[in-house]
């Protein structure tokens, strides 16, 4: 186990000057003691306290990168085993596997398109792992030269035989990919490898116990730029085995299982596949690989991804204020609703759907739901026709009438004496929107 | 080297519930589903019991469902202006645990259904299949709560999962279930204050119905708050693993209904072409939605897409294997 904050704080120049971000010494200390900051923040340290408290100061799980420029793709660094006590910090990487055998350009082209927008979002699956299965090392440069050449996004490179993988290293050794693997067959090659590259190194073991043997290896021949594969491939075994990589790293600071995480699937069938990476991107993996690259494949789980690494301490709002949906004009319908980003996007999507140009006003609510908001006081008729005034909306309309949300029909007669506005109670979903648009508006 | 397995230490397990009863045990059903009964997180067999896999059911309706559209057309159009024939298709065809009668023709706005007319619904269920069956009501408490005590009456015995019990609302449907023997489903708003207090004023009412208990937390769509929803499972199992009586029930959710509302599941490739072909897409919606109740402890799932049930069934076989160390 690492220092308390106490024994890291005797090491610090206890200036309290703020460098550093905290208000204190003491602060800073604190947060390195529970593994929640990095030394490097603090500029005035001597070298010999920086090697005296590394180990304390190093965070539970190193962050590790592959990639490089704006497709840089950040592993690792998690400190939680549930979302619920912080948060999760670093995104899955999500990798479509390539096989050498495959017609690679086509693959990779389809790769590029898997990109989505949804609810005002943007998802990207950030990386293509380039398998060798012709166990030929000229056909495997062959592919990764046509990977690297089609897409920008962060590469893998799978492949065993050190002799295959410096094979296609050299075809992207300036883009940082991750190597995999090292065995216990290979990893002296890899190694080399890894550090004349500067790449990070996948360890890939029989076993935990496998795996932790060969990662203390590793670490021994000085390099740390290392991500974790127990090797198991059945689901119940590969959940078990990213569970207690992420417990040991996290509640016992075990060094060996301090490194981010990659899983395989071994489902042929697509829709298994998927099923079987959204539980592992759920219980810890770091990067999940599979094979399936269709559109609607990659889109519930991409989605599934966002949802997971949200913070859940922090409601995501959008900006409190007035939208214009299409050619918004003067005698364009008004839709309320509160700026609880969930909330407004479905709104505006149902909106943008009925091919009505249209304006919608997001209430300042903290950033919470209508019902939510509602029974809070958030989302009250005072609170509502205070954001009319304010948004500027009766300048830009010549009507005075606004679409409250079904929910809270109960404001209408309020709303109405308090905003001087016509209220004509919308649907209470806004699934129900198209609809209820072309009855009142069309 | 050896590495020191982690292994949580848990003062408590879920308590398990049966469904259904054979004629043995007064019901009719062809045999029993016992759920809940988890003595560790989801499928980390390696820390302690998971006695009982989850279990999926299929939903069906009193009536035929227009706003399901075209694409269920193809799956159930044929057999689902009868309940009977609609549950067996379900059953026998798609290979569904359990069925979920939802009466949603008592609701005024559909076809305003009497009374005897939901119980002879429940009924021709009842004959059609030999699974446990679960039956709620149309989600208008002033409708349903005069038809709690007459289908429980009506199927006593069967130990039917009646649902669903509100904080405002849980009196009428307690008592119905307290008196013939079946089991409750208790709804709170993805809160778990709520979801305790709520289970607390059922066990008030009798201590015996604590322990007929499933807890439906609410549950949100991938994409519309799933991550609330999930984290409140969370939650809650770990409350109940911790020694919380009050949290240590079985969970249920309705994840056909939730996904297949979404605009992910229904917008034609069409109109947005960049997200892929529809009918693959919603399944997999709603498939991602049930993966991640999995992970968060939900013990039976309502399903709609049979291709659905499908994959997450094997997906439950593969996290039902053993992981010990």
């Amino acid at each position: 186990m690492g220092l308390t904050g106490l024994e890291i704080y005797k090491h610090l120049p206890k200036t309290n000057c703020k460098d550093c971000g905290l208000p204190t010494c003491l602060a800073f200390a604190m947060a390195l003691a529970s593994g929640k900051g990095s030394l490097d923040s603090c500029p005035h340290v001597t070298e010999e306290t920086k090697s005296a408290l590394d180990d304390a100061s190093a965070p539970p799980i190193k962050l590790v990168k592959a990639g490089v420029g704006d497709h840089v793709v950040e592993l690792g660094e998690e400190t939680e085993i549930f979302r619920h006590d912080k948060r999760f910090f670093h995104p899955t990487g999500v990798a479509v596997l390539i096989s050498d055998h495959d017609d690679v350009a086509a693959k990779v082209e389809a790769f590029e398109q898997l990109e989505f927008h949804r609810v005002g979002m943007h998802y990207v699956t950030d990386m293509v792992a380039v398998r060798c299965d012709s166990g030929e090392a000229g056909k495997f440069k062959a592919a990764v030269e046509t990977v690297a050449g089609k897409t920008k996004k962060a590469i893998i490179l799978v492949a065993e035989d050190p002799a295959a993988m410096e094979a296609g290293l050299s075809a992207v050794a300036g883009r940082n990919p991750l190597i995999y693997a090292a065995t216990a067959a290979n990893y002296e090659k890899m190694v080399a490898l890894a550090k004349a590259n500067s790449c990070p190194l996948a360890v890939k073991g029989t076993s935990l116990d496998a795996t932790a043997e060969l990662v203390e290896k590793i670490v021994a021949l000085d390099y740390r730029e290392l991500v974790l594969d127990s090797g198991a491939r059945e689901t119940s075994k590969v959940l078990a085995d990213l569970t207690q990589f992420r417990r040991l790293a996290v509640r016992k600071k075990f060094r060996p299982f301090g490194y981010p995480a990659i899983a395989f699937t071994s489902k042929e069938d697509p829709r298994e596949e998927i099923v079987q990476a959204g539980a592992y991107l759920s219980k810890y993996a770091d990067i999940v690989v599979l094979k399936a690259d269709a559109r609607q494949q990659l889109l519930p789980l991409l989605a599934w991804r966002q949802n997971l690494y949200t913070d859940p301490q922090k409601p995501i709002a959008v900006e409190a204020k007035l939208y214009d949906i299409g050619d918004a004009n003067e005698n364009s319908p008004l839709y309320v609703t509160t700026n609880f980003s969930l909330t407004y996007f479905i709104v505006e999507s149902e909106v943008e759907s009925s091919r009505i140009p249209s304006r919608i006003l997001a209430v300042d609510t903290g950033g919470i739901s209508v019902l939510t908001a509602y029974a809070d006081n958030k989302f009250s008729a005072e609170t509502i026709a205070a954001a009319i005034k304010k948004s500027g909306a009766e300048d830009k309309v010549n009507h005075r009438k606004l679409v409250l949300p079904g929910y809270v029909a109960v404001l209408k007669g309020a709303l109405e004496e308090e905003s001087g506005w016509e209220v004509i109670v919308g649907p209470r979903e806004a699934s129900g929107i198209t609809k209820f648009s072309k009855e009142n508006f069309a | 080297m050896t590495v020191e397995i982690l292994k949580e230490k848990y003062r408590n397990t879920v308590g398990e519930v049966v469904l259904g009863a054979t004629r043995e045990q007064g019901g009719t059903r062809s045999h029993t589903i016992t759920v809940g009964g988890e003595g560790a997180l989801p499928f980390l067999h390696f820390e302690g019991s998971i006695p009982n896999r989850p279990v999926l059911a299929l939903e069906i309706w009193d009536l035929a469902p227009a706003e399901w559209g075209p694409l269920f057309e193809k799956y159930y159009g044929d057999v689902w202006s009868d309940p009977g024939a609609w549950a067996s298709k379900c059953v026998d065809q798609y290979g569904a645990d359990l069925i979920q009668l939802r009466l949603k023709g008592a609701d005024p706005d559909t076809k305003g259904a009497a009374v005897e007319e939901c119980i002879a619904a429940v009924k021709k269920v009842l004959e059609a299949v030999g699974v446990p069956l679960i039956v709620v009501g149309c989600g208008k408490p002033e409708i349903d709560n005069a038809l709690y005590a007459p289908i429980a009456e009506a199927a006593a015995g069967e130990k039917l999962l009646i649902g669903v019990a509100e904080l405002e609302s849980y009196k009428a449907v307690t008592s119905a279930c307290m008196a013939n023997q079946h089991n409750l489903i208790a709804q709170s708003p993805i809160d778990i204050n709520i979801c305790k207090q709520l289970n607390i004023l059922i066990a008030e009412m009798s201590t015996a119905m604590a322990n007929r208990i499933i807890i439906d937390p609410t549950i949100a769509a991938l994409g519309y708050g799933i991550e609330y929803s999930y984290s409140i499972m969370e939650r809650a199992r770990n409350g109940a693993l911790q020694g919380d009586k009050m949290l240590a029930m079985p969970m249920i959710g309705n994840v056909g209904i939730e996904a297949w509302r979404t605009k992910e599941a229904n917008q034609p490739e069409a109109d947005e072409p960049a997200w892929g072909e529809q009918e693959e897409r919603g399944i997999l919606w709603e498939a991602t939605t049930a993966m991640a109740y999995l992970q968060s402890g939900i013990d039976i799932m309502v399903l709609r897409h049979p291709e659905t049930l499908k994959v997450i069934k094997a997906t439950i076989d593969d996290l039902m294997q053993d992981n010990s160390y």
